[in-house]
């Protein structure tokens, strides 16, 4: 027999609107339900809920829960209220990766709902901000149960802790013609070559991985990531000059100007006599902006690349940080091409795991050592795309100026010299 | 005596997403032509080789219960072709390979009482974090606000009435695990954490907590004899970061947890570089269980966004054309000495021209 239901006014509130509710949901577990275990937890649920409204505060602490052979991936919350409301006292949360661009199909959705059902609350959002998909509510011991079955049919657990965390990428070439890379590959490259990094906290702090296919930036890869992988391109633009004519003919000259032309943040574009579109490509900084108002006439070029950013972070503990360039360019089409790129995240990794300092996330150990201390454990050379502008400050040594000139100076005749063929 | 053998965990990390892709996308992967927009919720692409797919984009709760997933895979199963994808903004997608199923679709989802829209230039779901429902450290409850935002914000999510797309982010606390928005509303602490001292030492690593402290404000100290740690309250920010890993140093407080709004955060590369958010309101009451005077403040900036911004511009676009007094005056929002940064390069933020719009 069911627990009597715990009155929830404020909540009830949350009911009102044409919003979906969240509470109606949790309601419908509590009273329709068939399973008592999942009745009697979300009515506790619902119970400490409440009672955070009234008092405005939190009531979950964390604690050490994982599963046989993991250090992370669950998400421990025990009640601090549980006297009251004790069917829910264990409240984990099961992180699970989910594929890049979060895909599924509705019998895999299926499958996880009645896993779930059977061992955790019935509660589950796609997706955390991380990434993951979240299923909220287990107690210890299902943690280990619910875990094992979802294994069994191909899915693993993400990152919690200060470890490599779980990847996002954008839907991508999968669906967007503005991708410039193959997403999917990237990520998955990248993420399982870090598998042990992700169950085995052992790093100074979290580790971020994610994949955008163009400068668009979907996922938010260059302020939310450590490592951020930006499709781009290095030709033309691909302009379609009879689509310009049928843009400007729905729009008028006027617009084309207000919509396009003024808001290239290069002025590189010109609007000819015969509606026709000419793009200094030199001076394009490939931004997207004209791409995305004029989807059929314009389009990335083909020879597609990526850029790669590091550094990104909210606010703990330093302030926000953007990730910054530090490949400005990265061709990816070979198995060598993934390799270089995967043997870049190990170098990063492993430097930051030597010189970060604890709970220090890796821009920010770029922010104290400096970004030229920084290439140089990485064996990466200085380029002007890193920075905004050189240094302002006449304060610094420059004992070995002109060996470093020369090096660039002949770095970039070989580069003419491979380009030359 | 022998314990129950463990199941060793298979290590398969992230699986392949090919096998849940709809299998236009499949047969089409990077060969993309184009795209548009047919209707608000709606977006068409073709691809190279003629092929369709039409995407229709819902809201929903977020915090989904086994029966709402259910539905979800039922509409998916009865109107469109059993594949599904989820946005960062946890809007559900569903791809469908012919026009005819758009409409059926749209009317299953809008029956269900689930939100179609999000698209373009609309107001998409606001990202939020987990709150009181599950977060350990929670100032608010992001579901709840988030919730009670989304009704009064529904005709914006439906329609494509701004300038340009709306990308809106709450957080329970300053971590702001949200994340940068075009509007950002955030848990702002406005006092000193309350030290219970008598479980500093049993419960704390004294020294990380000291470490963690962005300000160096936290020192240990004997307390009644007891180990604890000491707050210099003068110097604290009250930013909850010794909190996570030291909960006798509670933060949150009923009355002086408070919300602040950010503006002008925007991760595109599109036109100007990526930015940051900053600061426009602040002491806005944590006041459940529908925070109307939070919602209120959106709306108005919403609202001034609407009428002046141009089109394609963005907030922080839109408020770099007309400059930061003429957003105050436009938006009514006062003005303080706390909107004047003074973190680390906050020199770069200061007006070090004669550039005054009059």
């Amino acid at each position: 027999m069911a627990n009597q239901h715990h009155p929830t006014p404020m909540l009830d509130e949350l009911e009102n609107g044409p919003w979906p509710s969240f509470i109606s949901g949790i309601k419908r577990l509590r009273d329709e339900h068939p399973d008592e275990r999942i009745q009697n937890m979300t009515n506790d649920l619902l119970g400490q809920l409440e009672h955070s409204y009234e008092t405005r505060k939190g009531y979950w602490k964390g604690g050490t829960v994982s599963v046989f052979g993991y250090g992370s991936g669950i998400i421990p919350r025990f009640s601090e209220v549980s006297k009251a409301f004790p069917e829910s006292r264990e409240f984990h949360t099961v992180r699970v990766q989910p594929p890049a661009g979060n895909f599924y199909s509705t019998d895999m959705l299926r499958q996880l709902a009645n896993s779930w059902e059977k061992f955790g609350s019935g509660l589950v959002t796609f997706h955390g901000q991380t990434g993951n998909a979240m299923f909220i509510g287990v107690n210890s011991t299902n943690t280990q149960a619910f875990f094992d079955e979802i294994n069994e049919y191909g899915w693993d657990l993400g990152g919690a802790g200060p470890c490599v965390r779980t990847g996002m990428s954008c839907v991508g070439a999968a669906r967007c013609e503005q991708s410039c890379v193959n997403e999917q590959r990237v990520h998955r490259t990248l993420l399982n070559r870090f598998t042990d990094d992700v169950h085995r906290p052992s790093l100074p702090y979290k580790f971020k991985f994610k994949v955008s296919g163009c400068p668009n930036d979907c996922v938010n890869a260059i302020e939310r990531s450590d490592f951020a992988v930006i499709g781009t391109w290095r030709d033309d633009i691909k302009i379609d000059q009879e689509e310009v004519k049928n843009f400007v003919a729905e729009y008028g000259r006027d617009k084309v100007h207000l919509d396009v032309i003024n808001r290239c943040p290069s002025k590189c574009m010109t609007l000819n006599e015969d509606n026709t579109l000419s793009i200094d490509n030199s001076n394009c900084v490939r931004c997207m902006h004209c791409i995305n108002v004029m989807t059929k006439a314009l389009s990335p070029g083909d020879d597609k690349g990526v850029s790669i950013l590091v550094g990104g972070k909210r606010t703990l503990k330093i302030g926000d940080l953007m990730g910054t360039v530090i490949v400005p360019f990265k061709k990816l089409e070979t198995e060598e091409d993934y390799q270089e790129m995967v043997e870049l995240a190990e170098n990063i990794i492993d430097f930051w795991a030597e010189n970060g300092l604890e709970h220090e996330r890796c821009g920010e150990m770029i922010e104290r050592i400096g970004l030229v201390n920084f290439l140089k454990g990485m064996g990466l050379e200085a380029d002007p795309n890193m920075v905004n502008h050189p240094r302002q400050s006449s304060y610094i040594r420059m004992d070995e100026f002109d060996e470093a000139a020369e090096n660039y100076l002949r770095h970039k005749m070989e580069q003419r010299q491979a380009a030359a063929g | 005596m022998s314990q129950p053998a463990m199941r060793p965990p298979i290590e398969s990390g992230c699986p392949d997403g090919f096998q849940y892709m709809h299998p236009v996308m499949r047969r089409n992967f990077g060969a993309w032509k184009y795209h548009e927009h047919p209707r608000p919720g709606v977006l068409l692409h073709v691809s190279e080789f003629g092929e369709k797919i039409w995407t229709v984009k819902a809201g929903t709760q977020r915090i989904l219960d086994v029966f709402t997933l259910r539905k979800l895979c039922d509409i998916g199963d009865e109107y469109a072709d059993g594949y599904v994808r989820f946005t960062i903004r946890s809007n559900i997608e569903y791809m469908v390979d012919a026009e005819s199923k758009v409409e059926p679709l749209i009317n299953a989802l809008e029956e269900a009482g689930f939100i179609v829209g999000g698209t373009r230039n609309s107001v998409s779901m606001i990202s939020h974090t987990q709150g009181w429902l599950h977060c350990d450290i929670p100032g608010t409850d992001a579901s709840g606000v988030v919730k009670a935002m989304m009704d009064e914000l529904i005709d914006e999510f439906r329609n494509h009435n701004m300038p340009n797309r709306v990308h809106i982010t709450t957080s329970c606390c300053q971590i702001n695990c949200g994340g940068q928005g075009d509007i950002a509303i955030n848990v702002q602490h406005t006092k000193p954490p309350k030290i219970n001292h008598d479980l500093v030492a049993n419960v704390c690593e004294r020294p990380s907590v000291v470490a963690r402290c962005p300000v160096a404000a936290i020192r240990p100290a004997l307390v009644n004899g007891k180990p604890s740690l000491e707050v210099d309250e003068k110097k604290c920010i009250c930013c909850g970061a010794c909190y996570p890993p030291c909960p006798p140093m509670q933060i949150n407080d009923a009355e002086h947890t408070k919300f602040a709004i950010w503006v002008g955060g925007n991760h595109s590369n599109a036109r100007g570089k990526p930015t940051f958010q900053k600061l426009v309101a602040s002491g806005i009451p944590n006041n459940p269980p529908r925070w109307p005077e939070a919602t209120a403040i959106v709306k108005r900036i919403l609202k001034v966004y609407q009428e002046d911004g141009q089109d394609w511009e963005r907030i922080n676009d839109w408020i770099e054309r007309i400059g930061w007094p003429a957003f105050f005056e436009k938006t009514g929002l006062p003005f303080t000495r706390y909107h004047i940064e003074n973190w680390r390069g906050a020199r770069n933020s200061l007006n070090a021209s004669t550039h005054i719009r009059f």
